[in-house]
């Protein structure tokens, strides 16, 4: 029996808004996650029973993402905005915005294999689907997304070493 | 310190904490949302009050059910979704005045309820017995001899005592104003003790 909608949005709200700050910077992934809902919440009564919820929510979020990045290339932001600190208090935690920036800088492809792999746990069958490709360029996309992490956020224990 | 992390250690940083007040605000934002493009066909919320915690639900036509802590609201959902819609969304700005009105009977300011009913849960000899059940007024009883007669059927006596037992709207239609022939208390989804509270409640106003 299919659960409420209040269910799946309480399961999986915090990934969904996660996968949605990986694909977009935290700054836009707000409005990601609530066009993801809401079009969800539109379609959930023709969702199959046996549907991964999950997946699905991915696939609604990188849809809207989508959307999200093409209104903000219309309407470009004067400053390049700098990332909430999820630390209080204030005080960027100097870690993760240079994660933050490290993960903007992927191309757009590897960004949403890393989100969708790593923070959704799909499995690469599922991330081809979404993507469109075959699931080898999907997992590549994923190790290409994560050496190229490593490579420009070498860590930030070394603060202040990136360049 | 600074050598290769593993994918693991990349998942845990991707994994930026999510605080609980961020999805509360995105909630109530689909609330709003949802419920501007007609979205929501059933709203609930939960309160408190002198008989534990009530669950109330509301379609866009009216209250369309009231259910005691004893019945299991993830289970009365779960049906829900089933019997109505599975669109089903925590969205208390719907059930507002049914709060308003339930909190007021329960501080002996309300005697009858104004708020909009939906019975669809409802069907056949059922429901036309709880769209009589109003018309017992507060602080009386009847039996469920009286019942069955004042619906036009004195034979449907176990009938009508399964309508009150499956009442959806308990408190609201007042199902516990009806009692045994002789005088004991029958039966109550909330349980007995919520049933005498009530009747105590609109005895001592």
């Amino acid at each position: 029996m299919k659960q409420p909608f209040e269910s799946v949005v309480v399961q999986h709200g915090a990934t969904v808004l996660r996968v949605c700050r990986v694909v977009l910077g935290p700054h836009d992934a707000d409005d990601a996650w609530s066009e993801t809902f809401l079009a969800a919440m539109r379609a959930y009564p023709d969702l199959p029973e046996t549907a991964n919820v999950e997946a699905w929510l991915v696939t609604i979020a990188h849809r809207k993402a989508i959307d999200v990045l093409r209104a903000a290339k219309r309407n470009p932001l004067p400053v390049d905005e700098v990332p909430e600190a999820p630390g209080g208090q204030g005080v960027p935690d100097a870690e993760d915005v240079g994660l933050w920036a490290a993960v903007r800088e992927l191309p757009s492809k590897q960004r949403q294999a890393i989100a969708y792999r790593y923070v959704a746990g799909l499995a690469y069958a599922e991330i081809a689907e979404i993507l469109g490709g075959t699931v080898e360029a999907a997992r590549r996309a994923a190790s290409d997304g994560l050496k190229n992490l490593r490579k420009h956020y070498p860590g930030a224990i070394t603060k202040g070493a990136s360049s | 310190m600074s050598d290769m992390r593993n994918d693991d250690d990349m998942a845990v940083l991707l994994t930026t904490p999510v605080d609980a007040g961020a999805l509360r605000r995105l909630h109530r934002r689909l609330e709003q949302a949802a419920e501007q493009a007609d979205l929501i066909d059933v709203a609930y919320t939960t309160i408190d009050s002198p008989v534990g915690k009530l669950l109330l639900a509301a379609t866009p036509k009216g209250l369309v059910r009231v259910a005691f802590d004893g019945e299991d609201h993830d289970q009365v959902l779960e049906a829900l979704g089933h019997k109505i819609s599975p669109r089903i969304l925590r969205a208390p700005r719907r059930l507002e005045e049914a709060a308003r009105e339930i909190d007021e009977y329960f501080a002996r300011r309300r005697r009858v309820f104004d708020v909009p009913l939906d019975l669809s849960l409802s069907r056949g000899f059922r429901r036309l017995v709880q769209t009589h059940l109003p018309e017992i007024g507060y602080g009386q009883t009847r039996s469920y001899r009286d019942m069955a007669e004042l619906v036009g059927n004195p034979k449907a006596v176990r009938a009508v005592g399964t309508a009150c037992a499956t009442n959806p709207l308990p408190i609201v239609v007042p199902c516990h104003r009806v009692l045994r022939t002789d005088g004991t208390l029958g039966g109550y989804i909330g349980g007995l003790e919520a049933k005498t509270a009530l009747l105590d409640l609109e005895a001592a106003a």
